[in-house]
């Protein structure tokens, strides 16, 4: 270990690498945590105040100054959330419409990435090239006839047109396309050989194989259709099927200066994804990395 | 460059492997097709079509009753004239130049995070990802609440140190910095994750040989990390400066409808919106998208030309 060489020489004490640590490190590292905590408290507070506001009366957050905790604990801003809007069956849209927009990229893009990392056939650079085109493409150039089209087929304020158009993607095949080309080939060889069929080896070898980029894909696309507001607020204009995020957007509409309840609204509509996160931190943090790493 | 560092293998084994180079029989061939044959279908009826209708909308004129008129590049000429676009595209490459300081916070707080032996790295990153992972109308929200100008918290806390209370977010003058300084604090999480990725690619030995040499915290950071960084932070900066060109929920829930610096604040996707949806002048809309694409299309052969300039890859 040569860095145990060189630490020896400042802390002449130390004995293993561990023990050796020069002395300065600590003031160096207590400055380290109060700029990171600093910088988490700024990250982190507007939520907790997002919280306090919710539980207060309208009366108190009008109050200057301000009051940290609230005089009383009052939750009525968050009926008030149930009965201004149809917030229930928004936050059951908002889960459909993820659900079925995450299901379908799974499906769709991981049989394309297959055939495109490791079968062969006519017009395959040609079509992948085509394919990820998409990639570059503003979605506002995109809107205004996915919007005829969702219409021609009768689909105006209905689950389906949340999550029709966003089940097809081309990050997401790139993605599944890069984490099928690291599998070895032997594999594919070995099942042909014992006789089993394309879809057979695609199915119950090489899927498996790729749980990590799977889950990665699954949670961005979870959080991407969630979080979508520009389509929802153009094909599910009635509140009944509009999913969360646009709910609570006309929620600003109707309550414009009462704050408690906005924070009630938010917090709700934020919450499930924000526990999927708690939940699935790694796949979260691994979605980013993977789709940072494409240079 | 790679994280897949199996793939540049894995691709040149198969290209040796006999059996791939064979010609493949025709079946196989067919059970291809039919793999991408759902994405393709789902491409050419939501993305392909929509796109060559769009080429299509942008020279031609809405009748109130449905149906087109062809009137050649007039909406060009519109989107060209009109004033309310220049702004809209001032503010757009306004808000992509804050949107871009999270770059650099984010590497310094990966900076921080790599120090040898901090505890409680995996905590740091995941409350500094919070933000990021909040739906962002909750997020617009919450700092609408934050900056009002009766009863903010954030006036309340600048006032402490004698700063006047202030409307943030509906004095023109302050509402696009305000707004800007919220996609920071939203996206720095996410460049923060890309670049400790980034960092931790770097061997440690190089940091251990210019510690032997003497330097100091900040010598290595410019020597070391910012250099070996840089494929990363090309990366990064252009899908910043992508996203960022296309900003819009953050604005439309800041500014509602009746902001008086709704105009002053707009990015080029609101208008479009308005123009869109509400104003029913989808063939001005459809031009204005397209010119959003050249100009992003544009910017980002800038930065592929500019990356030989200052990216270094090892």
């Amino acid at each position: 270990m040569a860095d145990t060489r060189t630490d020896g020489v400042r802390a002449p004490v130390g004995g293993g690498a561990g023990a050796s640590r020069p002395p300065r490190v600590n003031a160096g590292s207590v400055a380290t945590h109060a700029a990171l905590s600093l910088g988490a408290l700024v990250m982190v507070f507007p939520f907790l105040w997002q919280l306090l506001t919710a539980v207060k009366s309208l009366a108190e957050v009008s109050r200057v100054p301000p009051t940290f905790l609230p005089d009383d604990w009052n939750w009525t801003s968050f009926d008030e959330v149930f009965t201004a809007l149809p917030f229930r069956e928004m936050l059951t849209n908002s889960v459909l419409a993820t659900a079925g927009r995450t299901a379908g990229q799974l499906v769709f893009c991981s049989l394309a990435a297959y055939a495109f990392a490791r079968l062969r056939f006519r017009g395959r650079d040609v079509l992948f090239g085509l394919f990820l085109s998409v990639l570059m493409v503003p979605s506002s150039l995109l809107v205004l006839p996915q919007y005829d089209i969702i219409q021609q087929f009768g689909l105006l304020n209905s689950t389906p047109a949340l999550f029709l158009p966003g089940m097809f993607s081309a990050f997401g095949t790139f993605l599944l396309r890069q984490a099928f080309l690291a599998l070895p080939r032997e594999l594919e060889e070995a099942a042909r050989i014992d006789g089993a069929g394309t879809f057979r080896i695609f199915w119950s070898i090489m899927l498996p194989l790729i749980r990590p980029a799977l889950a990665a894909l699954a949670v961005i696309t979870a959080m991407t259709a969630w979080n979508d507001l520009l389509w929802p607020l153009i094909v599910n204009t009635d509140p009944q099927t509009m999913p969360i995020s646009a709910g609570l957007s006309s929620l600003e509409g109707q309550y414009e200066t009462n704050y408690p309840v906005m924070m009630a609204g938010s917090l709700i509509a934020s919450l499930p994804m924000l526990l999927v996160y708690v939940f699935l931190q790694r796949h979260f943090v691994q979605s980013v990395a993977f789709s940072g790493a494409k240079g | 460059m790679s994280v897949f560092p199996a793939t540049a293998a894995a691709k040149s084994a198969g290209r040796r492997s006999p059996t791939s180079t064979a010609r493949p029989a025709p079946r196989g061939q067919r059970t291809a097709y039919w793999f991408i044959a759902p994405l393709g279908l789902g491409f050419a009826v939501f993305y392909f079509w929509p796109m060559i209708q769009t080429f299509y909308f942008s020279f031609t004129k809405f009748g109130p009753f449905g149906g087109h008129t062809w009137t050649g590049t007039d909406n060009y000429a519109r989107v060209l004239r009109d004033v309310t676009v220049w702004q809209a595209l001032g503010n757009t490459l306004i808000y992509c130049g804050i949107g871009l300081l999270a770059l650099p916070l984010a590497i310094v707080v990966a900076a921080l995070l790599n120090r040898r032996g901090l505890r409680g790295v995996a905590v740091y990153r995941a409350l500094y990802f919070v933000p990021f992972v909040t739906l962002p109308v909750a997020v617009g929200l919450v700092w609408n609440w934050l900056y009002s100008g009766d009863f903010g918290l954030l006036n309340e806390i600048l006032g402490w140190f004698g700063v006047d209370r202030h409307y943030w977010v509906s004095d023109p003058s302050t509402a696009v910095l305000a707004i800007g300084a919220v996609m920071v604090w939203s996206t720095t999480g996410y460049y923060l994750v890309i670049f400790m990725a980034g960092i931790k690619s770097i061997p440690q030995d190089y940091y251990e040989a210019a510690e032997l040499d003497g330097a100091g915290a900040l010598r290595r950071f410019f020597t070391i990390t910012l250099p070996l960084l840089s494929p990363t932070l090309f990366f990064a900066s252009v899908i910043c400066m992508i996203q960022s060109l296309q900003t819009f929920d953050l604005i439309y829930i800041m500014m509602g409808e009746k902001n008086p610096a709704v105009g002053d604040t707009q990015s080029v996707v609101g208008l479009f919106y308005k123009w869109a949806f509400i104003e029913n002048a989808q063939g001005a809309a459809a031009a204005l998208a397209f010119l959003l694409m050249l100009l992003i299309a544009g910017l980002t052969y800038l930065q592929f030309r500019l990356q030989r300039k200052w990216v270094h890859y090892g």
